[in-house]
């Protein structure tokens, strides 16, 4: 069993007390930075620790950090970006809902590194129970002390407030997200200018997901050093995976990086196997936006070592064979998943979460669904396989934010790897056609 | 300063200019094409991606080159930045598809379109598109609604340029009633309550709309274009500079616009007033005729210069030869 920074104590009764979480050795991260440390030595730790956005990006936090641009006396801002909506990632809603202390430390942490004395936590609009847990947990830390002014004794001013979106995708893209914050509609901006530099209310900003900012407390305790001991590599820590789909034991898991897919998908400590004693079709590894893998590819690289839970050895082939850790949203499908309809629906979700902003991504993600649909209702032809292809090649790159590649990579993934499937719906139309019917292997194309 | 170059064309212009705003200071045929860029509106491009390039290095210090094509309306020149647009076949590409992208749903009306002749659209899917299509489903529709008696919208041709939105904000201050509603491609233009788009420059968001979208309603239907000629004219006005265009024909004057650049930019936004109530020549000092693109099809019907063929006709007036080297004849079929 790895080691659990995050979740440790996520089972304690009443852990969503501060009273109960101090007893766990909460806020000591704030005591520790705030009294011992000065802002930059806090950076400096998370660089040393290696910590990755947890977001889906994998960018790294320290040196985002860095880049926030300091001009004297203009405010700057930290965001933590809690719109969790990718399909097949839960991972932030468990945490902030079971140890909203966590984040707040984090947020306390973070933002005194960053010099931000107005912080804010960007919640999606359905997780609306999360925000009332969310915001009693802030009264409390206000209460106690930890939020508002002259925090601890130490003349550093810190104010927090948790606002909520209007329930879209989009807005967890970070700049659609500050303009929603802003009260505008949530658009993605075109960069640069980029947050570090014009952010939140045109002021330097970062934007961290909430995974990232819970991980600060547990690097500032530790020490940065300490925390990149975990891991592989470049993928340091632990990272939460939200399992979900065909598994015995689907759920979140705190893994550290490095543990191998097939540990992963079959040990009983994780999610203990494919249910009902069926063989694993496909995974789609970091949430609905990463390229689907085959089973095949998803255990071994093309070079044939093991898969490992890591951000290199997911994305090892490129997108050729590989595909991407993403935000850890771990979905797995059985033999008897229809591999068209899966990406039809993923694809209805890009078309439905488009902002409509930029020409390729609103008229593509719409185009792309069409044919999908045509295709799995069993009136597709030969040439809208490739035509697939082409729209999301179409799509990808060409758009402001990364809602496009989001878009078009799962349809890029399904026809590359499953192409047969595309072909046994458009030759056995009448029979794709029927609910449930799904290709088997073996199945005649001609 | 930043030096740039630009299809291996070298071009000084001011920090902070955006790439296609150096590459008009070259002008001619490299510049890249913009449906929703307009330099007066501020914060406007970014979003038809029409003016996609590829930056081969992006700066003197760090000569990396970009590693997606960018926006050239809102990205911002550095210095010793190489910038490719048609030396670059990808790019060619791109923008195939985007007139493809834009056009799937675009109702291709052009024939009953107030518009076509002086359509960004049109010319947009001309110069860069291809002649067949690929979408076979249903267009998208939507309610028509109406927006009062001076502007007609026509929410099916809308490209979503934003670029009335912008108008309504900056030139008709404070007084926007319409914006953008709904998300994806059920975006639209819309008062979200029925409302009349009623004030004093609100006219301008007909000149500004890039297609069809929104029209005069004034002129609907009274004539194509280019069965009409531009004059330029202007009037004592309190509220405008009065510098416009009077599109005649015959003795009447069908329709009123602002004066617009190379780059179909206006010059100057005129009043509704000037617009759409003084259609009366009297009501004008003429200036003389306004200039049409020779490219254009308003020139078409040997308005302002014959329709020449460089080749064959010797001896052509120097002022004809001047323009001809502007503005090359375009190549039918290239």
């Amino acid at each position: 069993m790895g080691r659990k920074l995050l979740t440790e104590h996520i089972n304690v009764e009443g852990i969503d007390t501060l009273e109960v979480y101090r007893k766990h050795g909460g806020y000591r991260s704030v005591e520790k930075a705030i009294k011992t440390m000065t802002p930059d030595e806090v950076v400096e730790e998370v660089k040393k620790s290696g910590l990755r956005g947890r977001g889906g990006a994998g960018f790294p936090t320290g040196m985002k950090w860095s880049f926030l641009a300091k001009p004297d006396g203009v405010p700057r801002y930290l965001v933590c970006n809690a719109d969790e909506s990718e399909p097949g990632t839960f991972k932030d809603r468990q945490l902030m809902s079971k140890l909203p202390h966590l984040l707040i430390e984090g947020m306390i942490t973070s933002s005194y590194a960053l010099g931000a004395n107005t912080s804010y936590i960007y919640i999606r609009g359905e997780l609306l129970y999360v925000l009332r847990i969310l915001e009693k947990a802030i009264a409390e830390a206000y209460a106690a002390g930890f939020l508002g002014k002259n925090i601890l004794g130490s003349g550093y001013d810190l104010d927090l407030h948790v606002h909520p979106g209007g329930g879209a995708y989009i807005c967890g893209e970070e700049t659609a997200l500050l303009e929603s914050l802003e009260g505008k509609r949530g658009n993605p901006r075109n960069k640069p200018p980029f947050p570090a530099v014009q952010g939140l209310y045109a002021r330097p900003t970062v934007v961290n997901n909430v995974e990232s900012i819970a991980a600060v407390p547990v690097i500032v305790n530790e020490g940065g050093d300490e925390y990149a001991k975990i891991g592989v590599g470049r993928s340091t820590g632990t990272k939460l995976i939200s399992a979900c789909g065909h598994l015995n034991k689907p759920g979140i898991y705190e893994i550290e990086l490095g543990l191998p897919v097939e540990e992963f998908i079959y040990s009983d400590e994780y999610c203990g196997g494919i249910w009902k004693g069926r063989d694993l079709k496909a995974v789609v590894a970091g949430g609905s936006s990463v390229p689907i893998l085959p089973k095949e590819l998803i255990l071994k690289t093309a070079a044939g070592e093991n898969r490992l839970m890591t951000y290199e050895s997911l994305s090892d082939g490129g997108f050729v064979t590989g595909t991407m850790l993403g935000s850890g949203g771990f979905i797995a499908m059985d033999e008897t998943t229809c591999i068209v309809r899966n990406t039809w629906n993923f694809s209805r979700f890009y078309h439905h979460e488009s902002c409509g902003q930029c020409s390729p991504c609103r008229e593509g993600t719409g185009w792309m669904e069409k044919v999908l649909h045509r295709l799995e209702h069993g009136h597709g032809h030969m040439e809208d396989i490739d035509l697939l292809v082409s729209v999301a090649k179409q799509i990808e790159g060409n758009t402001i934010c990364p809602l496009g590649e989001a878009a078009a990579w799962p349809v890029a993934a399904a026809v590359r790897h499953f192409r047969h499937e595309f072909e046994w719906h458009v030759t056995h139309a009448k029979e794709a056609a029927q609910p449930g019917a799904v290709y088997r292997a073996g199945a005649v194309l001609a | 300063m930043a030096k740039i170059t630009f299809d291996g064309i070298e071009v000084e212009v001011p920090d902070g200019t955006t790439i296609l705003n150096a590459a008009r200071q070259i002008g001619g045929s490299i510049v890249p094409p913009a449906m929703c860029y307009y330099t007066p509106l501020k914060g406007s491009g970014g979003k038809c991606r029409a003016c996609l390039v590829r930056v081969a290095a992006g700066s003197a210090k760090d000569p990396r080159p970009m590693p997606k094509l960018v926006a050239s309306c809102v990205t911002p020149v550095q210095d010793g930045m190489v910038v490719e647009n048609t030396t670059n076949p990808q790019v060619l590409d791109v923008r195939k598809g985007i007139v493809e992208m834009l056009l799937i749903n675009h109702p291709l009306d052009c024939p009953v379109c107030d518009q076509a002749g002086e359509c960004d659209l049109q010319n947009f899917a001309f110069e860069h598109g291809v002649s067949t299509t690929r979408y076979q489903e249903e267009r998208r529709t939507f309610e028509k609604i109406d927006i009062g008696p001076l502007i007609q919208l026509h929410m099916t041709r809308c490209i979503l340029c934003y670029r009335c939105v912008y108008t309504a904000d900056q030139i008709a201050k404070g007084d926007r009633i319409h914006g953008v509603l709904g998300r994806g491609d059920a975006a639209e233009i819309g008062t979200y309550i029925e409302n009349i788009i009623d004030n004093d420059f609100s006219g301008n968001v007909i000149d500004v709309c890039p297609v069809g979208a929104l029209t005069d309603k004034t002129f609907r239907f009274k004539s194509r274009v280019w069965f009409t000629k531009p004059v330029n004219a202007h009037r004592d006005c309190p509220k405008c500079s009065g510098n416009v265009v009077l599109w005649y024909k015959g003795n009447d004057v069908l329709r009123t616009t602002a004066r617009k650049d190379q780059y179909g930019e206006v010059k100057e936004w005129i009043c509704n007033e000037c617009r759409f109530e003084k259609k009366e020549t009297s009501d004008w000092t003429i200036e003389g005729p306004a200039h049409i693109d020779r490219s254009s099809v308003i020139s078409a019907n040997h308005y302002e210069l014959p329709v020449l063929n460089q080749s064959v006709v010797a001896d052509l007036p120097e002022s004809t030869q001047r323009d001809l080297q502007k503005n090359p004849p375009l190549k039918l079929g290239s």
